[in-house]
């Protein structure tokens, strides 16, 4: 019986090894350990032994089994694995085939220029504040320090609703509201559209988007001017970009002036972008005129202050080489991606 | 302001580079426009004379001229040119020379045109002779009697000189950008004193003072100002006038500011005008009745012709310069066809008068006349300039001999303008531009500029000249000694202070709206403000709706643009259009942008403005669920969380049958406790076909706007945290047969008011429809979640809630349980 439990043990074993796929395995099983296996008749037929013998023989049979069992086992995780590893060799894609398609929007060019420009001015403590689109003339014209006969307030440069009120040509009126509605020390700047008589072409719209800022305290020089938008400059066209204050005029600073940057496309030495003189002008500023500030009723004699305005459809025009100002308003969808 | 460099060296030393001038000119205020270096783009163009014309031996139009260049050879150069005579001094382009062109009507080359000689119709030809197009020279500025032909010679010239050094026509010249402030820097003078204080240089004045005159102008000639528009009228007389043509050194001038030589008294008068800044202006005296002056303004309906020829309607605000009878011409903008100088002329007088600047710019404009003279007049002109420019203009016709100067001048000046002073302070100054400069630094640079300064220690007592109009108070002071200290040798400083970055929390809103919206797939778009009033017309809004209650622009551009928005929905179907007709084939965009609206209730006071937020999308795949759920989204980002979607058939811009007001429910905290309210947010739906149709988008699409004022009101983006549920939830679904008419909303509506203590969520899953279960028949299935917030649910517990739902949706709707 010894010799017939080893004979089935070394035959199994040896079936197992050949075997290559998991029904063949339990067909082996079943023949051996099934309810009629070889094993299982052995099994079976061991109430004929004696108590010693069966005990014996009893200890010899499970320890058959037990192998077999641990062979079949053993087998069996084999050909799993290899099943496995054949199905995920089956499963290989190609990696290469186009990404399943995931749509990010993508802000308006002026709107991630504006924000970036927002950014700046705020990590250098502005608050930002908006004005109406609708102004009256005086805030536009008058407490701005243009006159009545300013060229400006033309029939044929601004657009009126009724004489006394028209759509702002800058967003400098939010500077008046601003004077008339807090007390120094004032830091803001204000982002918003404004609106002029031009036909529209490559490099004129007639309508158009400004930010203004504003600053009044105590003892603000001109140098302080020059520190906030070299700062400014600096950080919205990169650390290297040198800045030119060049005199100028606007109405309503004294002394006023042109800020120029150094060409961010050339570096300064002269391309097509800044038509070869290696500058291109920002912006324009100046100390606020005191007839602007009297308008707020503020001390002129204490407090000083500077202000600044630049055009924001220029600046993206710039940074991004967008030729035709038109674009911007069209909102062409493959324009606009491409700001992404 | 265009300046020669040549020209400008008359009245102050200029020892620097071109380059150098223009660096240092722009940092005092003097921006610069352009420089030009202008007599260097043509090589080997020389100084010829035609010794002999013969006809060309095969060709009618041309002729064999025969050049002396001041060699012993003469060159044989061909022409089709029919002014050349034999004894004629031209510009004459050897073989092998460049010049600038254009060349027989070729477009102007870059680099110049390259000559070289040539056989024409069999004979050689050596080179060119050229015109003044040909050298370069734009048509404008041609002389008259030059146009048409070669470059005809006046005066003694080397033969054989480089073309260019004979004429003296290398020169810089520079444009100038001047601010309306300073019109005083509209003359070479003006020029001058700012070069002088930018490098520290003397100003001379040019001379003005005849050697010989005759006789008294009182005599030939009277003036009387009528109207309080001029301010001064001067007259000088001029007899024996020689109208010719101008001297070459003259005639360059002018042609190098950009103006052409006309004749000897209309060429001297330009020149004075560029130097002083002064316009000047000669009558025929003999066109003048009685040989008077009046300046008064127009009669309404008047009719003039102008020296252009042209017929002009006049009206009464107009200033004029008549004789006794007539007008003789439009005050400060151009003279009249009945007074111009002619060849027969011989006693002419001398305008040199100032007229109110806004009188003259609105004159011009009604006109449509902008010229020299106005265009200096409209930005203001000191009126103490008058007698110095007349002076000028006859001090140069007599040194041309061109006439005989009359002695004296008829002088009306009513309100004499004196200087004024204006008080500064050393102190201030310093403090103002952050830098600590001594009192004496600052008296040389305002001295500079041919300010006087007085006082003592900290004030400065400044008297500009009168030309300097613009200097007015303290800060204009301040911009004089900023601009020549020098605005890059300020100091760089931030600002002392720390002030609290921050912005208005609807503004927040917008930011977040973009960023949310952006972030599920949306681009933003920006349109203009302004509208046309059919906008409304074409996504059917109706008569008398709030939509048509436009702010009206006076002045549009034209009507597409006259009326300021109301809503964004029509600019949002244009550029989906717009997309659409460019293949596009799908498109999802928003715009957040202002909306105006009449005050009618205070109308005095500004327009109402508010923020708007219009959605718009087409493509495949999206449908009305797919704009609900964008809305969803982007609502529940701001914290608006209760929502409904109430049916609208009414409004024209949308499918009848798809489209919805958006309703937001919240808790209004009143004085009288909190009170459950409902707030609209907007509309959204399918775009009506006819409107689609209109804008050309041949897909269904879809739009939505809501009104941002309402949204800042119930936002809310405060995050709290909520504790997780600690027992398990129990799902029971459930299928209901109901009729086609039946909505989601209604059934959710009586499954939730049904149980509110363990029933913590309802959702639809399924919608079935098929025969089997009849025409106008649907099944909807809905997944009913109940959880204990505080301890595990017995199925006991479900089973009560969820009997009650069911018999409710029984008993209030008659919907019941489909056997499945």
């Amino acid at each position: 019986m010894q010799e017939i439990l080893k004979g089935i043990l070394e035959e199994t074993k040896e079936q197992i090894e050949k075997v290559v796929s998991l029904p063949e395995l339990e067909e082996i099983r079943i023949k051996v350990m099934g309810k009629k296996g070889q094993l299982t008749e052995i099994l079976k037929g061991m109430g004929k032994l004696s108590p010693e013998d069966r005990k014996e023989m009893g200890r010899i049979a499970n320890q058959t089994k037990g192998e077999i069992e641990a062979a079949i086992n053993n087998a069996f995780k084999a050909l799993k694995e290899k099943a496995q590893e054949a199905k995920l060799r089956a499963e290989k894609i190609d990696i290469t085939e186009p990404a399943k398609e995931i749509k990010l929007g993508t802000k308006h060019p002026l709107t991630v220029t504006m924000e970036e420009i927002a950014k700046v001015f705020k990590s250098m403590g502005f608050t930002l504040t908006e004005g109406p689109e609708i102004e009256t003339v005086f805030n536009n014209f008058d407490a701005l320090n243009a006159g009545p006969n300013h060229p400006a307030r033309d029939w044929t440069d601004t657009f009126y609703v009724n004489e006394e009120v028209l759509l702002r040509t800058q967003t400098s009126p939010v500077q008046v509201r601003t004077l008339q509605s807090q007390k120094p020390p004032i830091r803001v700047f204000a982002p918003g559209r404004c609106f002029r008589c031009d036909t529209p072409d490559a490099t004129h719209s007639p309508m158009f988007h400004q930010v203004e800022g504003l600053v009044v305290d105590e003892g603000i020089t001109m140098a302080d001017l020059k520190g906030v938008l070299d700062s400014f400059a600096k950080q919205m066209f990169g650390e290297e970009t040198k800045t030119k204050f060049r005199p100028h005029h606007f109405p309503f600073t004294e002394p006023s002036a042109e800020m120029d940057v150094s060409c961010f496309k050339c570096g300064g030495k002269g391309c097509r972008v800044c038509k070869g003189s290696g500058w291109i002008e920002i912006l324009g500023c100046g100390m606020v005129h005191p007839s602007v500030l009297n308008v707020g009723g503020i001390d002129t004699e204490k407090y000083t202050g500077f202000a600044f305005g630049m055009g924001v459809e220029r600046v993206a025009m710039l940074k991004y080489g967008i030729d035709d100002i038109r674009l911007l308003y069209e909102n062409d969808m493959r324009f606009i991606e491409q700001f992404k | 302001m265009i300046v020669s460099l040549e020209w400008l060296k008359d009245y102050t030393d200029i020892k620097v580079s071109p380059e150098e001038f223009c660096d240092r000119m722009i940092m005092s205020g003097s921006n610069l426009e352009t420089l030009e270096l202008v007599g260097r783009d043509f090589k080997n163009v020389v100084v010829g004379k035609i010794e002999k014309i013969e006809k060309h031996p095969d060709a009618d139009k041309l002729v064999v001229c025969q050049l002396n260049i001041g060699q012993a050879d003469f060159v044989q150069i061909v022409t089709g040119a029919t002014n050349v005579f034999e004894g004629a001094l031209v510009p004459v382009a050897l073989h092998n020379s460049v010049i600038p062109g254009p060349l027989h009507g070729k477009t102007k080359e870059e680099g110049g045109t390259k000559i070289t000689k040539g056989k024409l119709r069999g004979v050689e030809s050596y080179g060119m002779l050229c015109s003044f197009g040909e050298l370069g020279f734009e048509d404008k500025v041609v002389p008259v009697n030059q146009k048409d032909g070669i470059w005809i010679l006046e005066g003694e010239y080397t033969l054989g000189m480089d073309f260019s050094d004979a004429l003296g026509l290398k020169d810089e010249i520079i444009d100038f950008e001047i601010t309306p402030n300073r019109p005083d820097c509209l003359s070479m003078i003006g020029m001058a004193r700012e070069a002088g204080a930018t490098f520290g240089t003397e100003l001379k004045y040019p001379n003005t003072k005849c050697e010989k005159e005759e006789g008294s102008a009182e005599e030939f000639l009277s003036v009387e100002i009528k109207s309080d528009l001029c301010k001064r009228y001067v007259g000088r007389v001029v007899r024996d006038v020689k109208v010719r043509q101008s001297p070459w050194w003259l005639q360059k001038r002018l042609i190098h500011a950009g103006m052409r030589p006309i004749n000897n008294i209309v060429d001297i008068t330009n020149y004075v005008m560029l130097e002083y800044g002064q316009p000047l202006h000669a009558f025929d005296i003999e066109a003048l009745k009685d040989h008077k002056i009046v300046v008064s303004q127009a009669d309404k309906g008047e009719v003039f012709t102008t020296l252009d020829g042209s017929e002009r309607q006049l009206d009464e605000n107009m200033l004029m310069i008549h004789d006794s009878e007539k007008s003789v011409a439009v005050a400060g903008v151009m003279g009249g066809l009945n007074s111009e100088i002619t060849e027969n002329t011989t006693t002419i007088v001398i305008e040199s008068a100032n007229f109110e600047a806004n009188s003259v710019r609105t004159t011009a404009k009604k006109l449509g006349l902008r010229t020299e003279a106005s265009s200096r007049y409209e930005k203001g002109i000191d009126p103490n300039l008058c007698q110095a420019a007349a002076d000028r203009v006859c001090y140069l016709i007599e040194l041309l001999g061109a006439g005989t100067v009359v002695g004296n001048r008829v002088d009306v000046y009513p309100n004499v303008i004196s200087a004024k002073s204006v008080n500064a302070r050393v102190s201030r100054i310093n403090k103002v531009l952050g830098i600590s400069l001594d009192r004496d630094q600052m008296v040389k640079y305002l001295e500079s500029l041919e300010m006087k300064v007085e006082g003592t220690a900290d004030d400065l007592i400044v008297t500009p000249p009168t030309v300097r109009q613009d200097i007015e108070i303290e800060e204009d002071i301040v911009e004089e000694i900023a601009r020549l200290y020098g605005y890059d040798k300020l100091p760089v400083t931030i600002p002392k202070g720390n002030n609290e970055a921050g912005q208005s929390p609807d503004r927040d809103l917008k930011d977040l709206a973009k960023d949310t919206l952006t972030g599920i797939g949306l681009n933003e778009i920006q349109t203009y403000s302004f509208v046309s009033p059919k906008s409304v017309d074409n996504v059917r809004i109706e008569e008398d709706s709030w939509e048509r209650a436009f702010v009206k622009i006076l002045n549009p551009l034209g009507e597409d643009t006259s009326v300021m928005r109301t809503i964004l929905m029509p600019q949002m179907l244009e550029v989906m259009g717009r997309n659409y007709s460019r293949n596009l084939a799908e498109m999802k965009a928003f715009e957040i942008g202002n909306t105006f609206m009449e005050n009618v209730l205070n109308p005095q006071e500004l327009p109402m403005e508010s923020y708007n937020l219009s959605i718009g999308m087409y493509g495949q795949g999206v449908d009305f669920f797919t704009l609900k759920g964008v809305v969803i989204t982007l609502l529940n980002k701001l914290g608006i969380e209760d929502l409904e979607f109430v049916p609208e058939t009414e409004y024209g811009t949308y499918h009848p049958g798809r489209c919805g007001r958006i309703v937001a429910k919240h808790i209004a905290h009143l004085e009288n406790g909190d009170r459950e309210e409902e707030v609209e947010l907007g509309i959204m739906g399918e775009i009506h076909p006819e409107v689609s149709e209109k804008y050309g988008i041949g897909i269904r699409c879809y739009g939505c706007e809501l009104m941002f004022d309402n949204i800042f009101e119930l936002a809310d983006t405060t995050k709290a945290y909520r504790p997780l549920p600690k027992y398990p939830a129990m799902t029971r679904d459930i299928a209901l047969l109901c009729d086609e008419s039946m909505t989601v909303a209604e059934i959710e509506k009586v499954i939730k008011a049904s149980d509110n203590t363990i029933l913590r969520d309802v959702r639809l899953f399924d919608i079935y429809r098929s025969s089997q279960i009849g025409e106008g028949k649907k099944s909807m299935a809905f997944s009913l979640t109940y959880r204990h917030n505080d301890r595990t649910l017995t199925e006991d517990d479900v089973q009560k809630a969820h009997s009650l739902v069911l018999e409710n949706l029984k008993e209030k709707l008659g919907v019941s349980l489909r056997e499945l």
